[in-house]
């Protein structure tokens, strides 16, 4: 064989294997790695899966937080005006959180129905909702002071 | 009045852009040197109306004129007043107009610099970069323009900048960041303008070489602010996330160090021709696709504002003429500029050519994670998202294998060279990086397998270098003479490659060693992290020029003796009500402590509260910061000056065309 078409023979070889190499990584590391979201309806309807880490989004209820005197335990509920969730969050909530404001929660789902949170965004300024949270008020028809749509 | 003059020079800017984009094409096709010599002056002229409109938009910040919609959306009379020039480019609006006064700079600075390139080159390049400006200045003009008015409905008061971006590392993290993303449109123009001539050589690759180091450099110092911003304003301690965002300005990077690479052997030996200018159009698409994903709010992100689906329409239309046209570009007139240049497998040229594979893979799996949330939501697969497990299970492996075959490139030969050399040269960097690995991580820390085998491949760098540069040194009469043959653009090499090492270091130490709590203090508590004693003595309310805070004091003792007083705040900002975290930090060259305040718990004035022990995290961005002094050094280099005289020599140069 030509000594170029060799190389380049080689070449094309080399990059198929690494890219190979990648792309099983890649497999292996979206496994388990990806979350899918679920609006509280959803949840409440038993659709998301226990035990697997999920997210859930929708609006934090008024008067559901309720933090722990002698920890950072803390437990409030997401709406989306047609179903709740239980969250408990062990933690710091990032400074935007509050009742009545859009959050995503993301964690396990327990039997019991409570989502243990792992991580609690909140939106990080006033005109920006999470497109998450956005589409869950969206298909349950409610806005986001739980008026219908 | 101001305003409307901004916007008018504003719309004689765009005017002046498309001239550009025309004028000197159509010059270069028909060999019109009259119109191809237009091109630098009207590069001067865009600069000059960009500035005015910015200029104008910055004396509205300044002075208050709530009636411009921006200001009034994104300022306040109590903003303090470096943050209002800054609070120009903290919007969508503004930042769109600093992004076109950043490219106007790069035309110009392209126009004024590059005197010496044959004025066909010329030409073609700065028309190129002038249709790039037309998208970008249509783009805010139509869509997104930065002098609209509130009127009539003026506010009496502004409702205030957002409290993260009140920050001095927010003043130049978005111009260094857009430096480096525009600057990879010039990298663009000249392999483009190279495709147009189907002139592609190592004459070509000198030119362009200068230009991508210094893209390549802003955007290094750029992400680097980015990351060191993160750490210390938002709160939670994490100094990279990979947000989509992030990610945005990490993808050029990456395609961006592939693309210095590739250079260096397109221009010392006249290989990957075409492979380069594929780079460079791909760092310049990524760039471009960053600032789609970070205008149309198509993904959940801090960096986010909000959404407004034509101009997510625009750019997706941008882009895809951008990336559409120079493919097909390339697929026509690549083979015209392809190599024929044989190496052999042990040599630079392979080395670089796994360089280059490896980041344009690290590329692909990143880009790969950002977009799969979009591909499975277009497919009505569920919103999905790609966590940090993801990125860090392929990024991770990818760089560990980088680095050992990096060991070998300073000390290895173009063309041809022998393993049993590589060998012979790197034999002690070798068992000095092993020594290091076994003795290092025992002198003040628990062992650590990771630490371990990140200081093991920093060593084998940066013993790697050191044996070269004793090499190239010794071979001189004397130290000094020997000193003096280490050309900048060696030297460069050298301080981006100690700065890759520090990284490795930096980014493992901490993440190994890092300990994090969260936990309940109230005034009198005290932790021990690590050995430092953090004590919380008291909680007392503050006051700032537009906010009030509560700040808790806390002193840091190690061995009983008091070393550092840290107080973190919580304010709430008086225009927004916005509630911030601002952490308190005790910066070292070796370890960080950071206290950040989370919220009150319980009745007796307890606080939740974030104590960090942060090991080496500053040598990570030590790192970057290394890495773009390096890439800023090689610019020095004599050739590309000599080069520039010997090209005035020859003008005007035509004869250099198809």
């Amino acid at each position: 064989m030509h000594p170029i078409r060799r190389q380049r023979l080689l070449l094309v070889l080399f990059i198929v294997l690494f890219s190979s190499a990648a792309v099983g990584l890649i497999t292996y590391a979206l496994r388990g790695n990806i979350n899918l979201f679920f609006p509280p309806a959803q949840v409440a309807e038993g659709k998301a899966p226990v035990g697997k880490p999920i997210r859930v989004g929708g609006m934090v209820v008024e008067g559901s937080v309720q933090r722990s005197s002698d920890s950072l335990e803390i437990a409030f509920q997401l709406t989306d005006y047609k179903a709740q969730v239980d969250v408990v969050f062990e933690g710091i909530l990032p400074d935007l959180f509050g009742e009545g404001q859009g959050a995503v929660a993301s964690g396990l789902l327990g039997a019991d129905g409570v989502l243990k949170a792992s991580e609690v965004l909140a939106k990080h300024d006033e005109n920006y909702m999470p497109p998450e949270v956005a589409e869950a008020l969206k298909q349950s028809g409610f806005d986001h002071k739980g008026k219908p749509q | 009045m101001i305003p409307e003059l901004g916007h008018f020079a504003l719309i004689i800017a765009l005017g002046l852009t498309i001239l550009l984009s025309i004028i000197p094409m159509w010059g270069a096709w028909r060999r019109n040197v009259t119109a191809m010599a237009l091109a630098p002056g009207l590069a001067l002229g865009i600069l000059c109306f960009v500035s005015i409109a910015y200029v104008c938009l910055t004396w509205a910040f300044v002075n208050d004129d709530f009636s411009v919609k921006v200001v009034a959306a994104n300022s306040n009379s109590l903003l303090p007043l470096m943050y209002k020039f800054s609070a120009l480019w903290g919007n969508h609006e503004g930042s769109l107009l600093l992004w076109a006064l950043i490219l106007a700079l790069w035309t110009a600075a392209v126009a004024t610099f590059s005197r010496g390139l044959p004025l066909l080159m010329l030409a073609r390049v700065l028309s190129v970069m002038g249709a790039v400006g037309v998208g970008f200045l249509s783009f805010s003009l139509l869509t997104s323009n930065p002098f609209a008015r509130l009127l009539p409905g003026t506010p009496a008061d502004g409702s205030d900048l957002n409290p993260l971006l009140q920050d001095p590392g927010l003043i130049i993290h978005p111009p260094l960041l857009y430096m480096g993303y525009v600057g990879f449109s010039v990298a663009f123009a000249f392999a483009i303008a190279a495709l147009l001539g189907g002139r592609l050589d190592a004459a070509w690759a000198r030119w362009s070489r200068p230009w991508t180091n210094i893209a390549w450099a802003f955007l290094t110092l750029g992400i680097m602010l980015g990351s060191w911003w993160a750490y210390y304003e938002l709160g939670w301690g994490g100094w990279w996330f990979w947000d989509p965002v992030e990610n945005a300005s990490f993808m050029p990077w990456l395609a961006g160090t592939a693309l210095v690479h590739s250079l260096a052997a397109t221009e010392k030996r006249g290989l990957f021709k075409s492979w380069t200018v594929l780079l460079a159009i791909f760092a310049f698409s990524l760039s471009l696709l960053g600032t789609f994903l970070v205008r149309s709010g198509v993904l959940t992100s801090v960096h986010a504002f909000a959404t407004d689906p034509a101009r997510g329409l625009y750019i997706l239309v941008f882009l895809a003429l951008v990336v559409g046209g120079s493919l097909t570009l390339y697929a026509l007139r690549a083979p015209a500029v392809s190599s024929r240049v044989h190496f052999e497998w042990v040599s630079r040229e392979s080395l670089l050519l796994f360089n280059n594979v490896v980041f344009l893979v690290a590329t692909l799996t990143v880009l790969f994670g950002t977009l799969f949330p979009l591909i499975m939501d277009a497919l009505g697969q569920g919103k999905v998202s790609v966590g940090p497990p993801y990125f860090n299970a392929v990024f991770v492996p990818l760089m560990a294998l980088l680095a050992p075959v990096m060991g070998f490139g300073p000390v290895s030969r173009w063309k041809r060279d022998k393993t049993a050399r590589w060998f012979a040269e790197l034999a002690l960097p070798a068992a000095a990086a092993l020594l290091c690995a076994i003795t290092l991580p025992l002198l003040n820390a628990p062992y650590n397998v990771w630490v371990a085998l990140a200081v093991m491949l920093a060593a084998w760098l940066v013993f790697g270098l050191a044996r070269d540069v004793w090499q190239r040194v010794r071979s001189g009469s004397h130290l000094a003479a020997g000193l003096r043959r280490l050309t900048p653009s060696y030297l460069g090499m050298l301080l981006a490659h100690l700065g890759f090492a520090a990284c490795i270091v930096g980014v493992v130490a901490t993440s190994q060693y890092a300990l994090e709590h969260d936990l309940k203090m109230q005034p009198g508590d005290a932790k021990v992290v690590a050995g430092y004693e953090f004590r919380f003595v008291e909680l007392v309310p503050v006051r700032g020029p537009n906010f009030v805070a509560d700040e808790a004091r806390f002193e840091v003792y190690r061995d009983g003796a008091l070393i550092s007083r840290l107080a973190p705040q919580k304010r709430r900002y008086l225009a927004s009500g916005q509630v911030m975290t601002e952490a308190a930090i005790d910066a070292g060259l070796f370890r960080d402590l950071f206290v950040a305040m989370g919220e009150p718990v319980g009745e007796q004035g307890a606080w939740a509260m974030r104590l960090h022990y942060k090991p080496m995290i500053r040598w990570m961005w030590l790192g970057a910061i290394l890495m773009a002094v390096g890439a800023f050094t090689t610019v020095l280099d004599r050739r590309y000056r000599r080069q520039r005289q010997t090209a005035t020599a020859e003008q005007p140069g035509l004869a250099h065309g198809v």
